[in-house]
């Protein structure tokens, strides 16, 4: 039983930020709101913090990088959950490729720790304020992002495979 | 299967002879102790090999042995990623002389279907393989055919092949030091 609906939640978050809200729009039945790198923090606290919204739980935080997208090619997408409400909600805050550094969410929740250290590991994105932002899942050597787009995706080293059949 | 008929003997009344390298060479290929690197569904496949089903323990290899120092026979099976290799080579060289590896399945003999950055583009880049079985992943049969070519390698490998300057010259390609008794020297 949804007890509000993402029409409501949007006039809701309109009515708290008002200009601070770049871009809403709904995709997939969830409300997806664009918001400015440096104020994503304080934004995800409040939507935390509102008795009324009562955003508590962090489902997902993710990186993606759109190169295409100059100034703004790396996003940091959080999926957050309100149980109060049975409702989701997407914040978007876009960072340039050449200084991409937001202020981590660790202090809000305790779940954003691993999925910052993965999203660090594979765009290079750094959270500031991070108690220990090393690489999670791939290999402390690795020299790389490897989910940045200018990296191939597979192994150069291999030699078993032609191009005339794999395609690459 | 090992019996005393299949090696080269002299036969006298109430007695055999033989040589010492054919003796203990049989004997060994007929009580090799696996130890079972399993990580994904090649694994799964090897636990039905050990199972009731194709009971692997037929071959005198009843014990799986999760420990490397106990064992003979590394069985990786299953994909290995780039940050578990040193892992796996750590424990091929804890394994005691002399050992054997056996590659089961196409991830851990090529890279297999995951050709990415993560993932490890055989296990012959950092350990020797001795024998390695196709398939993605191999039946249970596929594996026992592995274990059997295994076991041919055991029962004629010279005694002395472990010591020789060409095995250590094979393992010095893997960056891995031998250390046995002969070689300290």
């Amino acid at each position: 039983m949804q007890k509000m609906t993402n029409s409501e939640l949007s006039q809701a978050i309109y009515a708290l930020f008002g200009e601070r809200i770049a871009l809403s729009e709904e995709l997939y039945d969830t409300l997806v709101i664009e918001v400015a790198s440096t104020d994503a923090y304080e934004i995800i606290e409040q939507l935390k913090q509102d008795t009324a919204l009562s955003f508590n739980f962090l489902t997902l935080l993710g990186g993606v990088h759109y190169p295409e997208m100059e100034a703004r090619e790396l996003c940091v997408v959080y999926h957050l959950h309100s149980w109060k409400n049975a409702l989701r909600l997407r914040v978007k805050a876009y960072l340039p490729a050449e200084q991409p550094s937001i202020k981590s969410v660790t202090s809000l929740f305790e779940t954003a720790n691993w999925m910052e250290r993965e999203t660090y590991d594979f765009f290079g994105i750094n959270f500031e304020g991070h108690p220990n932002l090393t690489r999670i899942l791939n290999m402390d050597e690795m020299d790389y992002h490897p989910m940045l787009k200018q990296h191939p995706l597979e192994d150069a080293t291999r030699e078993d495979k032609d191009d005339r059949f794999f395609g690459r | 299967m090992g019996k005393i008929e299949d090696l080269e003997v002299i036969n006298g009344e109430g007695y055999q002879l033989t040589t010492l390298d054919k003796a203990v060479a049989l004997a060994r290929s007929n009580s090799v102790w696996p130890l079972p690197f399993a990580t994904s569904c090649c694994g799964i496949e090897f636990m039905a090999t050990m199972g009731s089903m194709y009971d692997l323990s037929r071959f005198g290899m009843e014990r799986m042995s999760f420990t490397p120092r106990q064992s003979d026979l590394l069985i990786v099976a299953g994909t290995i990623s780039k940050k578990l290799g040193p892992v796996l080579q750590k424990v091929y060289e804890q394994m005691a002389e002399p050992k054997w590896v056996l590659s089961v399945g196409a991830c851990a003999s090529s890279g297999g279907i995951f050709d990415t950055y993560s993932v490890l583009q055989g296990i012959d880049r950092i350990i020797p393989v001795d024998v390695y079985v196709p398939g993605c992943p191999p039946r249970p049969e596929q594996i026992i055919d592995g274990v059997m070519n295994i076991h041919r390698l055991v029962k004629h490998e010279p005694m002395r092949r472990r010591y020789s300057q060409e095995y250590r010259h094979l393992l010095s390609e893997y960056k891995i030091e031998v250390t046995n008794a002969e070689n300290d020297k």
